[in-house]
């Protein structure tokens, strides 16, 4: 059984989401406090949504600081799998481990609402259990969510296959208008390794049968069938 | 007799002082009798807080009385910071309504948001976990650019706040009508769920016990919020900006999780939110339940600012404080579980037997109130009440002039209005599904959850028709009760119980006082009736702009009981085939209506009349037949009557791509209409008779649909089929066809506001 450690900064508010979601799919989970240094032999690690420390500031641009994150940083470094959901994904952009930034919405309000994706790419520590091209239902809720990156890096992301989620329209066609105002209808990227991934959108509440929606699990089954960082 | 020395510097109590502390001379009076002395500053202070309408409920008490408050289901009626009430398997739910009206007129923004805040910790401060939040707004309309500036601040606020703390926001309405230009309603409301075990109630115990300090430090922000919220507002009242408070959501988080962790470990004996009137109400009220007195030295209060004083510390409404009752050798560990989540807990005094309500600084006494009389002695107002004239001539009134639009027409002007057009614009910015719990989410008739582990879920709504209420104060409230009830039902879920929000404008004007005491009529005949008692709320009063008063507005949330997550019935027509049933009888009754408001350029006529009977018979047949698996959806006829219910339930969600179409025969339904103002057609299809609902059925479970509604005495009648997608509305009559195309009806829905709004709160 993987052994996956959800971080908990004080301003989580997924963190029971994604532990449960964890859970649900046969992965012993457990909390890691965000003072902790250490992930406790985590076989994965994620980083849920929320407010980390109120994120009053840039999102997840004091959490990148927290006593935790170095521990993550090694292990993300060494191969190991992590998610960024959300202010997860704020995070792991603000802490270097991917490129790109999670800028305020295009129309500067909050936006909460169910969103359909399409997988992009399956090699993946977190999407192995998707195939090219599935549609998913899932929501979304942020206030900065609008992927950008520079032009480079943004050819690159695309060129070498690592942007991860695309939003598109419930049809599956490009979307009519945007979501955040991303670049490229970007939901969530990889590193080049593919065990680094951030998204937006929350698979951690698409996670539940009693709810009507399992579109997000194969997020969480994804881990145990990851061989690990090729090459 | 009592002592206390006035702090040095400080104003002697003259009458003027006294007046500007909102007290009249009665009061006063009576306040000098009861200490036997003249009140140093920061007593009259105290007073002043709580002998004001927010905390004192003095006009409204008699009469809020009468509510039927007690049930089987109940676990904590009123008086305790939240109503709590029994669900299943040892789960109950902590559900309480607040109003922030007065702050959200000078600052929308944070107003707004630190209504929410108040309501979260009323909910959590019982040991329950907030599950949900919902919102009653009212704003004047937005053809005028300040009330949508207070729109989108408003919004902005809720969400921002609701959000951070990672509460989903399930439901709510927004209104729009002149009469709240000037004075906008903002009543939030907070569900939260606990183990029946872990109750805790706000009873300062234990004589020795110690009061701490916890959260936030104290700040001369909102000092005199809760006087402010009891008097009208003024152009003065801009001048009151500095005593809104600012919210902090991120600490809320903090000190939500700290108070679920001291109340799950037994580390407290009581905790309270400081809210209104701060630490005095927290303390004086704790003390008070209680029976015991309390000694706070205000000087050991951490403090943001240098040199405050005693009565600044006392009233000062900083929010994100709570105040904890502890045993002295629990201290170490509360304070380790409040350092954990980067707040500091401080003792600030200690539990007395003397019955007194002491505040020292630096060793002097600054104030000594008896404490039970602080609380109970309050006089108590019954004002008179009397009907305007006014009031009489609008219900008479009937409309006079051409209508805006033939019938036909009608329909479009009304999904235009932005009081009955989706209000996707607005929880589009509030997370609906944090905590993963959510089965139905805004934008039908009641929020639904999951509870916890389990396969029951809790339906959630608020409502009010205020139109209604203004009218006839007495079927108006009957009818908000009604309309909250079918809410539920309509899920599926058994209606539990009640939460309620009494906005009102001026209780010394008799008008206003009886429209007050009549709403209270209804809500309690309607709340008898249905079985749903009243656990609590709050009651705004003053709500009054140079323009006059609101429209009365006593607004209800309730709560009801889903019993299997399977059972839950959406909105909104789900499949091209199914069969369409309308419950319930139509007069083609357009008094009080939307159509007479927004097509005839009438607020006016004699509302309907709510049949609480058939209402009941209505809400069990809802639950019984989503029991039964027979519904495919159940949508509430209320506002705009059943041309807005059947063009609402064809629409689709908030997020389907497309609607679906409707075929409808009315010509055996509401036979024997007759109508002297408007087209009989025009009665037919927007005359807003109750105890209405339209529910669509898989084609074979139409006989089983009908054989129970005649076990429950529900009128049902067949009368149509669900069509395609992108397809037409149509509605026969025996007079003709009316035909809408659905995507045509849905781009004025669902562009209401969003039009309206462009480039406001962007």
């Amino acid at each position: 059984m993987k052994r996956v450690a959800v971080v908990r900064f004080p301003g989580s508010n997924c963190d029971f989401d994604t532990l449960h979601a964890a859970r649900r799919t046969g992965t012993e989970a457990y909390f890691v406090w965000h003072r902790d240094t250490n992930l406790k032999s985590a076989d994965a690690v994620l980083l849920p949504g929320g407010f980390s420390y109120g994120d009053y500031l840039r999102s997840g641009a004091i959490a990148r600081f927290s006593p935790i994150m170095p521990a993550v940083q090694r292990f993300a470094e060494a191969g190991g799998p992590v998610l960024g959901i959300c202010n997860g994904f704020q995070i792991l952009c603000e802490a270097g481990l991917l490129p790109g930034a999670l800028m305020r919405n295009d129309r500067l309000t909050f936006v909460s609402r169910p969103v359909a994706l399409r997988v992009e790419q399956t090699d993946t520590a977190f999407t192995n259990r998707y195939h090219p091209g599935d549609l998913l239902l899932m929501p979304v809720a942020h206030g900065d969510g609008r992927f950008v990156a520079d032009p480079v890096t943004l050819a690159e992301l695309e060129a070498t296959g690592r942007v991860v989620v695309r939003y598109v329209g419930l049809d599956g066609q490009p979307l009519d208008g945007s979501i955040n105002g991303s670049l490229n209808d970007i939901a969530g990227i990889a590193n080049p390794e593919g065990n680094v991934v951030g998204l937006m959108p929350h698979p951690d509440r698409a996670a539940d049968p009693a709810l009507g929606n399992t579109d997000g699990t194969g997020f969480f089954t994804s881990i145990a069938r990851w061989a690990g960082v090729p090459k | 007799m009592t002592r206390a020395q006035s702090f040095p510097g400080e104003r002697p109590v003259t009458p003027e002082v006294v007046k500007e502390h909102n007290l009249n001379e009665l009061e006063y009076q009576r306040i000098v009798a009861l200490l036997g002395r003249t009140p140093t500053l920061t007593e009259l202070g105290i007073f002043s807080a709580l002998w004001s309408e927010h905390c004192s409920y003095k006009h409204t008490k008699p009469v809020l009385r009468t509510f039927p408050t007690d049930g089987p289901q109940v676990i904590q009626g009123p008086g305790e910071n939240a109503g709590v009430l029994r669900l299943a398997d040892g789960w109950a739910v902590a559900f309480k309504i607040e109003s922030h009206n007065h702050p959200s007129a000078v600052e929308p923004y944070q107003g707004a948001a630190t209504g929410v805040g108040g309501i979260l910790r009323d909910v959590f401060t019982m040991g329950a976990r907030p599950v949900a939040v919902l919102n009653s707004l009212r704003f004047g309309p937005l053809d005028e650019a300040r009330n949508r500036y207070l729109f989108a601040g408003v919004v902005k606020g809720v969400g921002d706040y609701g959000n951070c703390v990672g509460v989903p926001t399930l439901g709510g309405e927004v209104d729009f009508a002149p009469g709240y230009s000037g004075n906008p309603l903002v009543n939030a409301m907070c569900v939260g769920l606990l183990r029946e075990s872990d109750l805790t109630l706000a009873r300062a115990q234990g004589v020795g016990n110690l009061l701490l300090a916890m959260g936030s430090r104290t700040g001369r922000d909102g000092i005199h919020g809760a006087s402010f919220a009891s008097e009208d507002l003024s152009a003065k009242s801009e001048a009151r900006r500095p005593q809104v408070q600012v919210g902090d959501p991120f600490t809320e988080k903090l000190l939500l999780e700290a108070t679920l962790e001291l109340i799950e470990k037994h580390l407290v004996v009581a905790i309270q939110d400081m809210g209104a009137a701060g630490l005095t109400s927290s303390s004086a009220e704790m003390a008070a339940r209680g029976g015991v007195g309390v000694e706070l030295e205000t000087d050991k209060v951490p403090i943001r600012e240098t040199g405050m004083t005693p009565y600044e510390i006392m009233l000062s409404e900083s929010q994100e404080r709570m105040l904890v009752v502890a045993e002295p050798h629990q201290v170490a560990a509360i304070q380790a579980v409040c350092e954990k989540w980067e707040l500091s807990a401080t003792p600030i005094g200690r539990v007395t037997d003397d019955g007194l309500y002491r505040i020292l600084h630096h060793g002097v006494i600054v104030a000594e109130i008896p404490g039970q009389r602080l609380i109970d002695d309050v006089p108590i107002y019954e004002p008179e009440a009397r009907e305007d004239q006014r009031a009489k001539a609008r219900r008479a009134a009937i409309p006079s002039g051409p209508p805006r639009a033939d019938v036909r027409g009608a329909l479009l002007l009304l999904l235009d209005e932005p009081s009955i057009a989706s209000k996707r614009w607005v929880f589009e910015q509030y997370d609906s599904t944090v905590q993963a719990a959510t089965l139905l989410g805004p934008g039908g008739d009641a929020g639904v959850l999951r509870v916890g582990n389990t396969d029951f879920g809790l339906a959630v709504t608020v409502d009010c028709n205020s139109r209604l209420v203004a009218l006839d104060p007495f079927e108006g409230g009957k009818a908000t009760v009604a309309e909250a009830a079918r809410n539920i039902a309509c899920t599926g879920a058994l209606p539990l119980g009640i939460t309620d929000c009494l906005n009102f404008g001026n209780p010394d004007r008799p008008e206003v006082f009886f429209q007050f005491r009549e709403a209270c009529r209804g809500i309690a005949q309607a709340c008898r009736a249905f079985n749903t008692p009243v656990t609590g709320g709050n009651v705004s009063l003053y709500n009054e702009s140079p323009s006059g008063a609101i429209d009365p507005t006593p607004t209800v949330g309730m709560v009801g009981l889903l019993e299997q997550l399977a059972h839950r019935v959406p909105s909104h027509f789900q499949l091209a085939g199914d069969r369409i049933l309308i419950l319930g009888r139509s007069e083609g009754h357009l008094g009080g209506s939307a159509y007479w408001a927004h097509v005839r350029d009438l607020v006016g006529g004699h509302p309907p009349p709510v049949d609480l009977a058939a209402e009941l018979a209505l809400q069990q047949f809802l639950v019984a037949a989503a029991r039964d698996r027979l519904l495919s959806s159940a949508h509430d006829c209320a506002t705009g009557g059943l041309a807005v219910t059947l063009a609402e339930a064809a629409m689709g969600g908030p997020y389907a791509s497309v609607g679906l179409g409707a075929e409808i025969d009315l010509s055996s339904y509401g036979i024997g209409i007759v109508c002297s103002t408007d087209p009989v057609d025009a009665a037919l299809l927007y005359g807003e008779d109750q105890a209405r609902a339209v529910i669509s059925v898989d084609p074979p479970r139409v006989g089983d649909v009908l054989t129970l509604a005649r076990r429950f005495g529900v009128p049902a009648l067949l009368v149509g089929t669900v069509g395609d997608p992108q397809g037409d509305v149509i509605i026969a009559t025996p007079e003709r066809h009316y035909t809408w195309a659905v995507e045509a009806l849905r781009e004025t829905y669902f562009g209401a506001i969003p039009r309206r709004m462009k480039g406001a709160g962007e």
